[in-house]
């Protein structure tokens, strides 16, 4: 019965050409190449899943297995799936995951000090809103909102941002998780359907959804948008975040205009990206994409790499100024990132918004 | 550059997801528990159990030292402090705290506690409880073998120390570490119960990977206990359970190991004299130690063969402290020479550095004049895990490790974990990672695993080296106790390693 009725929704799921917004290419990227390495790789993803039959398909686990579960249940798998692979610390986004750790030491002990909150504290951010811009799958922007800030998490691309949400609301108790999830991504079920199908023989409503958050997960605001769209909304934070994205939009000065528009007077960005070195060539590039294959291949465009020197001058010109940088360093035989004075390669910037404006 | 990797993203897409874990044990599990408590406070800050599943950050398995222990150091720490944590461990003595009479015999479960166990009391506050007891600092020791070729003897001025260790009475540690803990604010629930499954939610983000007949988990909780009498929910499991743990056997972690077909026989003794020395002299059969305890008693330790063990547990008192006295004496071979006589001896080649302990002579450790306890059998076993750490589990103590007494360092290794978890743990909050995170936890693990290995490896390898009596090998000893005796940085070292403050100096 399952399958019977997970094929009538598939069908209706085809009608509703949901899969066209799929394709992350379909999304304006105004931020130029943002992610560009992303976007192939989730091309070839989606492309390869359409093509490749389903395998057993994992029973509707609601205490009510109605249609909308079932046709939504493969769209969870694949969003789940995607989201556990981006999640997993020992699987592709490995380096990622082991630089996150020294790129948040770095964030805690200059923004403790910019506002002056206790380091000792385990939610020193309490209060305070930041946006994680270019927020991937939410890698930073958890550990932030763990840290107390209420966290806002924009990324250009709707998978990522669909990632994020299910990875933040995840542990949901399994009766009434397949509805909510379908809220959380977006799929295109009315409201009402979904309303109608819930009581069916469901005690969740979408209020009980919106309060049975985690607290975590409540707090982050995951939007697919952009920066310049943010500053359009006229938005404004205390902290500006944006780590290893300015590599990949099209015009930094830009950019950086953005990131200060988004941040309050005195408030504070911080930018991390790579060095325009020849050693950032040789590791980044050549070891990181053509050796290691930590990366795809063209991710990176060492033209198109900002030395730190270009970096505070863009920043100082969208009135940001810069108080601190440090460099990261990997140690290939312990694996693991730290901080340094070494800004050769990966490094990362604080400044804060000039008021004189 | 960490963005985005290749690899086939697509096997994931339709992996099926293995239905959280569903283990069942049988109900005759058994948690460690030691005597219990008769009189004393009930510090319980919140009632187990209820309708509702309680969810804690942490849920610490085994209240025992080093499970306490952990406790105490998540509740002495800024970062750690707020937690809310779980102590599940049928043990009365958690409630009803654990009643020592002062003046009673000293209990013969004791532990060697190395100096670098006692700073990480000092740092959780517990040590100034542990002084309040029975204890007994030792800044000597003497080792010596039953051939009567070599002997050493450590002083703690050798290595710049005040003292080598303290012997304490387990129950005093534990008490201490309980009332450690109820001097703080800490969010404790202890749960006087025990473990019967562990259901963990077996994928990263959970949804699609449940089936319909695993448990609903509570949101960002994704451990669930079930309690002989309730259940609740986790972010972190922590095994602190012993040597034989319910969680590593419920959460699969593998192990390896082996029994010494040896027993060891513990019990209190007194002398005439006090003694202030550890004394450790091995015999064909295995080694017997006699540590101070404080006044005029000591612990014995008395490794041997089961049937030897048996027969020995079971003689009258008076047989049993004249085998003894016979062990520490000239029982199975004759005294060492003095080394300051040593004009001529076949390790003469070998210049004493006249500084030190190397002058010191040959003693005879002190006559043992009474039993002061029953006598008490223990079999003797190497057991490691493969790993600590697994997602939202990991294992501390016993647990993970159970090594040969023969040096009194099992504990301090799981004093050891329990002080390196807290702080990994820590260092995790502070940049914001899920507690129950692998890659954080398995900092842990290569953090411990490595010293753990080493010090097992150092134990098992002098069980291996005394359980044969063979002439070459008997002066190989002998040389061994020579140099550790006369080359004054290789005793440092060795004191500082049997001391907790260093790495053995291959692995530094």
């Amino acid at each position: 019965m399952a399958s019977k009725l997970s094929n009538q929704l598939r069908a209706l799921y085809a009608a509703t050409s949901h899969h066209s917004t799929l394709s992350p290419r379909q999304f304006p990227n105004p931020s130029g190449a943002l992610r560009d390495f992303l976007l192939g790789s989730n091309g070839r993803l989606f492309s390869a899943e359409v093509s490749s039959p389903p395998p057993t398909p994992i029973p509707p686990s609601g205490p009510n297995p109605s249609a909308p579960s079932s046709l939504n249940q493969k769209e969870l798998d694949k969003f789940s799936a995607m989201a556990e692979t981006w999640w997993d610390s020992e699987g592709p986004y490995r380096p990622l995951h082991a630089l996150n750790p020294t790129r948040l030491a770095f964030i805690r002990s200059t923004l403790c000090r910019h506002f002056g909150r206790d380091p000792c504290s385990a939610r020193p951010f309490e209060g305070l809103k930041f946006v994680d811009v270019g927020c991937g799958g939410g890698i930073l922007s958890e550990p932030l909102a763990r840290m107390g800030a209420t966290v806002t998490g924009v990324d250009a691309l709707e998978t990522n941002i669909k990632i994020a949400r299910l990875h933040a609301h995840r542990r949901g108790r399994a009766h009434c998780r397949v509805r909510k999830i379908m809220l959380l991504i977006d799929l295109p079920v009315t409201s009402a359907s979904l309303l109608s199908n819930c009581s069916v023989s469901d005690d969740v409503n979408f209020t009980s959804v919106a309060s049975d958050l985690d607290p975590l997960a409540s707090t982050i605001e995951y939007r697919c948008t952009t920066a310049e769209k943010l500053v359009e909304e006229q938005r404004n934070f205390d902290a500006v975040i944006s780590l290893e994205v300015i590599e990949h939009v099209a015009d930094p000065a830009e950019f950086c205009k953005s990131l200060a528009a988004l941040t309050v007077p005195d408030g504070a960005t911080v930018v991390s990206t790579i060095n325009r070195s020849m050693r950032a060539y040789a590791t980044a590039i050549v070891a990181a994409e053509y050796i290691l294959h930590w990366l795809p291949k063209g991710t990176h465009q060492w033209s198109s790499f900002l030395t730190p020197e270009e970096l505070v001058l863009i920043l100082q010109r969208a009135s940001v100024s810069v108080k601190e940088m440090a460099g990261f360093t990997y140690n290939p035989l312990t694996g693991r990132w730290s901080l340094s004075d070494d800004i050769s390669v990966n490094f990362i910037a604080y400044g804060t918004k000039t008021t004189s404006e | 550059m960490f963005r985005l990797i290749r690899r086939k993203i697509g096997e994931n897409v339709y992996r099926l997801r293995v239905p959280a874990k569903n283990l069942c044990i049988d109900a005759t599990a058994k948690v460690p528990s030691s005597n219990p408590g008769r009189s004393g406070h009930v510090y319980q800050e919140g009632q187990g159990f209820s309708d509702k599943v309680q969810q804690h950050d942490i849920a610490i398995v085994g209240g025992g030292m080093v499970g306490m222990a952990f406790a105490c150091s998540l509740a002495s720490t800024p970062l750690t402090k707020h937690l809310n944590v779980a102590i599940i461990d049928s043990n009365p003595a958690l409630f009803n705290g654990v009643g020592i009479k002062k003046d009673g015999p000293p209990d013969p479960r004791v532990s060697t506690v190395t100096p670098a166990t006692i700073s990480f009391f000092k740092d959780i506050g517990a040590w100034k409880y542990v002084e309040e007891h029975r204890h007994a600092y030792f800044d000597k020791m003497q080792v010596w073998d039953y051939t009567g070729l070599g002997y050493t003897r450590y002083n703690a001025r050798d290595a710049n120390k005040d003292v080598l260790g303290c012997v304490v009475e387990n129950r005093v540690l534990h008490s201490s570490l309980l009332s450690c803990m109820q001097s703080t604010d800490f969010q404790k629930t202890i749960y006087p119960s025990k473990l019967m499954t562990l259901h963990r939610n077996s994928s990263s983000n959970g949804v699609g990977s449940t089936s319909s007949a695993s448990p609903s988990f509570e949101r960002g909780h994704p451990v669930k206990l079930d309690l002989s009498d309730g259940s609740l929910c986790a972010k972190l499991v922590v095994g602190a359970d012993g040597s034989r743990s319910r969680v590593r056997e419920l959460t699969g972690f593998k192990t390896i190991g082996w029994n010494y077909s040896q027993n060891a026989i513990i019990c209190t003794v007194e002398h005439s004299v006090e003694n202030q020395c550890a004394w450790q002299r091995f015999l064909p059969a295995g080694p017997i130690a006699l540590l101070p305890i404080s006044d005029n008693f000591s612990n014995i330790v008395w490794t041997m063969n089961p049937k030897e063990a048996t027969d020995r547990k079971v003689m009258n008192e008076d047989d049993f402290l004249r085998d003894v006295n016979n062990a520490l004496d000239y029982g199975y071979g004759p005294h060492p020479k003095s080394s300051t006589s040593g004009s001529g001896g076949i390790f003469s080649w070998l210049k004493p550095d006249l500084t030190s302990s190397v002058n010191d002579c040959f003693e005879v450790p002190p006559k043992v004049v009474k039993l002061a306890s029953e006598r008490m059998m223990f079999p003797l076993s190497l057991m490691h895990a493969n790993n600590y750490a697994s997602k939202h589990v990991v294992l501390i103590g016993d647990a993970a490790h159970t090594v040969h007494p023969l040096a009194g360092q099992g504990v301090n290794l799981g004093f050891g974990d329990a002080s390196s978890l807290s702080r990994v743990i820590a260092e995790g909050i502070a940049v914001g990672t899920d507690i129950g995170e692998v890659s954080l936890l398995k900092k842990y693990e290569a953090e411990r695993k490595p010293e753990n290995i080493a010090m097992m490896a150092v134990l098992d390898g002098i069980q291996k080296a005394y359980s044969v009596d063979f002439g070459p090998l008997n002066l190989l000893r002998a040389a061994a106790f020579h140099g550790a005796n006369y080359i004054s940085p290789l005793k440092k070292s060795i004191i500082s390693y049997a001391s907790g403050e260093q790495r053995l100096p291959i692995f530094s």
